[in-house]
């Protein structure tokens, strides 16, 4: 492929070695890698000339290996997105961060709208509407009515069937990325934990994996597997809440009240590990900060044991029951087609029959790490994403028991003692339990970060809820958004 | 449907019998509470050591001693680690009414007391609320909802999370208020009839936690709102939030 720079996952690369490719062979080398490379990252940072320089990371999942490209942009560039639908956010972050403005991109709008709008919300844009006497639009949030975070869908109707769904979000906006420049610093390693309070350990993994790349530095293999375990754990409580919220959303109490109260139980499985259910202080760079005694291994396998027991009935329930499986089968069918134009990862991908895994695809080098068959399942509507959390949830609970099979002794941590070398770039994925995570480092020639880029699998996917709203009567709404179940805040930073 | 019934019976009542008999949900060993400073292991040059490495400035110096304001804390045990005075506790017992009740200098004195008997009239047997995430990470929203399962069952104490401001009490504020919800968290607030009371949740509700002083959010919900319940956390562990509203209904009382 033309004049990338070939790296694997969590691999760090001086800025040197990366060739800087003119616009044009720039937008050359993307274009020609559709089909066989995705973009797990593109975004921008300011260099003194004036210009922005653009990263991209693309994944090429068949020789497991990540390219790295360089270009410098400024002002106005022929958009990617009329030949590369998966591009689309990212070029609008672009013009949203970097003020480049990509000619040609057929949706161009604020992402996260960081200087807020009129009266200080995020602005009320232009939706995208349809005219028409019979259409009428449905606006739904920013407060929802449940217990969620905010963002604000806006449904262009006729009657009850939903032609397009437009999802505004931008209103969890915290500032992550700004303020991670020039880190790392004492509070960068929680924001890592916060930005996506559910995924601590996918994105805290991540970060990790990123500086130990940058400072030259091994997390021992004990560390590697705890963090693995506390990677699944997070995915089991996730997936069994998700199991429950879908029965909620189908008026299903059997199948809800039991995976509610397991979900709890996964949650205070990893309170066990580091006196915090959502994984929070356990994940640090150089490995991890908590161990496992034989007294702890065996609490949590018996616990383990049995919500993994409890948990048959209750979720069997929901391929056997008529009711449930009748408001599921054929709801929001998202195409396999459309899920690898949009680039969409994790769960929302694999329901749609595209087998992609970073645990499979670019395993981070460490033996320990678990490099699985992936499971699929082709339908790409609602019951394929109900049922790939079961088939995760299964192999979650096998991953755990293998590591804590083979847990390697030794210490849990190393020290960090160096410095991240400058103007070096550190690109990691994790599978965080809704998908691919991507974080690109690059540091400055002090060694500080110079940019700091975060791509939670929401970024990609919030496009898989809006396309698969089409044609779907609009009380199929929730349902649908709890079988993506995306992160707001992961996507707003 | 006749497995689902014997289930169900094998299944029995998984609520809880706290408060009303037992003791609590027991805690993870690794589980950090309420903070304690004990003065006569501070060796000179702590606190200071402390105010600065603390990631959310929680640690302030006043007087040459070292002061923890729970409003700003995360929980990270940072301190801890750096300073022999200073230790977690298993102590779930997090809430307050009073913003300086959040301020630990030595063991903690003053719990989360009731509502006036006026609104424990009002209130005490019944009530809604209506959450507003402000930019919330999900985790306090994610142990809100636990409370809502059959374990915790908040319902059992007349509380409910309801779907409209205008069917509600109150309102429960997690997330340290983004300027994006600003507009937002008032019109839900306004829509709330009075008399009405506020819940703060987690350590970005308090104070903007992890994001304090970040231009991107105000610094939690008392910059907007007025506040009649601050519950510390990061989040508050599920027995936490409960222990507060229950004290704040006066359901429960001290210790």
């Amino acid at each position: 492929m033309a004049k990338m720079q070939w790296v694997t996952n969590g691999q760090a690369t001086p800025l040197a070695d990366i060739p800087e490719l003119g616009p044009d062979e720039w937008r050359a080398a993307i274009l020609s890698a559709k089909g066989e490379g995705r973009i797990c990252s593109l975004s921008g940072y300011p260099l003194p000339n004036g210009k922005t320089q653009v990263i991209t990371v693309l994944g090429f999942r068949k020789i497991r290996k990540l390219g790295l490209l360089k270009t410098q942009l400024a002002g106005k560039y022929p958009a990617l997105t009329p030949d590369l639908p998966e591009a689309h956010i990212f070029e609008r972050e672009l013009w949203e961060q970097c003020k480049l403005t990509p000619v040609g991109h057929p949706w161009l709008k604020p992402v996260r709208y960081p200087g807020g709008g009129p009266e200080g919300e995020a602005a009320v844009t232009n939706f995208f509407s349809i005219a028409g006497q019979e259409i009428h639009e449905v606006a739904v949030g920013p407060v929802h009515a449940g217990v969620i975070e905010p963002g604000h869908f806006r449904f262009q109707c006729h009657g009850e069937n939903v032609f397009h769904l437009e999802i505004h979000l931008g209103y969890q906006h915290r500032g992550v990325e700004r303020a991670l420049v020039n880190g790392p610093d004492k509070r960068t390693i929680h924001f890592m934990e916060t930005l996506s309070g559910d995924t601590s350990i996918g994105h805290a993994t991540a970060y990790a994996l990123n500086m130990e790349a940058l400072c030259g530095v091994a997390a021992p293999q004990r560390a590697h597997a705890i963090r693995a375990i506390a990677l699944e754990l997070e995915r089991l409580a996730n997936h069994t809440g998700d199991l429950g919220a879908l029965a909620v959303d189908v008026g299903f109490l059997p199948t809800s009240a039991q995976c509610g109260k397991l979900r709890g139980d996964f949650l205070n499985m990893t309170g066990l590990l580091c006196g915090n259910r959502f994984g929070r202080r356990l994940v640090r760079p150089g490995g991890v900060a908590y161990d496992l005694d034989a007294d702890m291994i065996a609490d949590l396998r018996s616990r383990l044991e049995t919500a993994l027991q409890d948990l048959k009935f209750p979720v069997d329930l929901l391929w056997t029951t008529p009711s449930v499986l009748a408001r599921f089968a054929e709801i929001g069918k998202v195409s396999r087609e459309t899920a690898v134009a949009f680039g969409l990862v994790g769960m929302a991908a694999r329901a749609s029959g595209v087998d992609m895994d970073v645990r499979h695809d670019f395993p981070t080098g460490s033996a320990v790490l678990p490099k699985e068959k992936i499971a699929v399942c082709p339908s790409g509507d609602v019951f394929a994403r109900a049922r790939i959390r079961w088939l995760e949830i299964q192999a979650a609970a096998e991953i755990i028991e293998r590591v804590l099979n083979k847990l390697p002794a030794g210490p849990i941590t190393a020290e960090v003692g160096k410095e991240p070398k400058p103007s070096t770039c550190a690109v990691t994925l994790t599978e965080g339990w809704r998908g691919e995570i991507c974080h690109v480092a690059v540091t400055n020639e002090q060694g500080r970060f110079a940019h700091y880029k975060v791509v939670d699998p929401s970024f990609h996917n919030w496009t898989g809820l809006a396309m698969a709203l089409r044609d779907l009567p609009i009380s199929d709404f929730p349902l649908n958004n709890k079988s993506f179940n995306l992160s707001y805040c992961g996507f707003d930073l | 449907m006749f497995k689902i019934l014997q289930e169900r019976l094998r299944q029995g009542c998984q609520t809880m019998a706290w408060p009303a008999t037992g003791n609590p949900p027991s805690l993870p060993e690794r589980f950090k509470g309420m903070p304690e400073i004990d003065p006569t292991l501070l060796r000179p040059g702590d606190g200071e050591r402390c105010e600065k490495l603390c990631p959310t400035g929680a640690i302030s110096v006043p007087n040459g001693k070292p002061v923890i304001d729970i409003g700003r804390c995360i929980f990270c045990g940072d301190c801890e680690k750096q300073c022999a005075a200073i230790k977690f506790t298993g102590n779930y017992q997090l809430a307050a009414r009073d913003r300086k009740d959040l301020e630990i200098a030595g063991k903690v004195e003053k719990l989360a007391a009731a509502l006036n008997e006026k609104m424990i009239g009002l209130f005490g047997r019944s009530l809604k609320l209506r959450e507003v995430s402000a930019a919330g990470c999900n985790a306090c929203e994610f142990d809100v909802n636990v409370l809502n399962t059959i374990g915790w069952d908040l319902s059992r104490f007349g509380i409910q999370i309801v779907a409209s401001p205008r069917h509600a009490d109150g309102l429960l504020i997690t997330g340290p208020v983004s300027t994006n919800m600003h507009l937002a968290l008032e019109k839900t607030y306004a829509a709330v009839a009075s008399p009405k009371i506020v819940i703060a949740v987690g350590a970005c509700a308090i104070s903007g936690g992890p994001y304090i002083d970040h231009p991107e959010i105000v610094n939690g919900a008392s910059a907007v709102v007025p506040v009649d319940l601050y519950i510390p956390g990061c989040p508050p562990h599920p027995l936490t939030i409960l222990d507060g509203l229950l004290r704040f209904l006066g359901k429960i009382d001290h210790a």
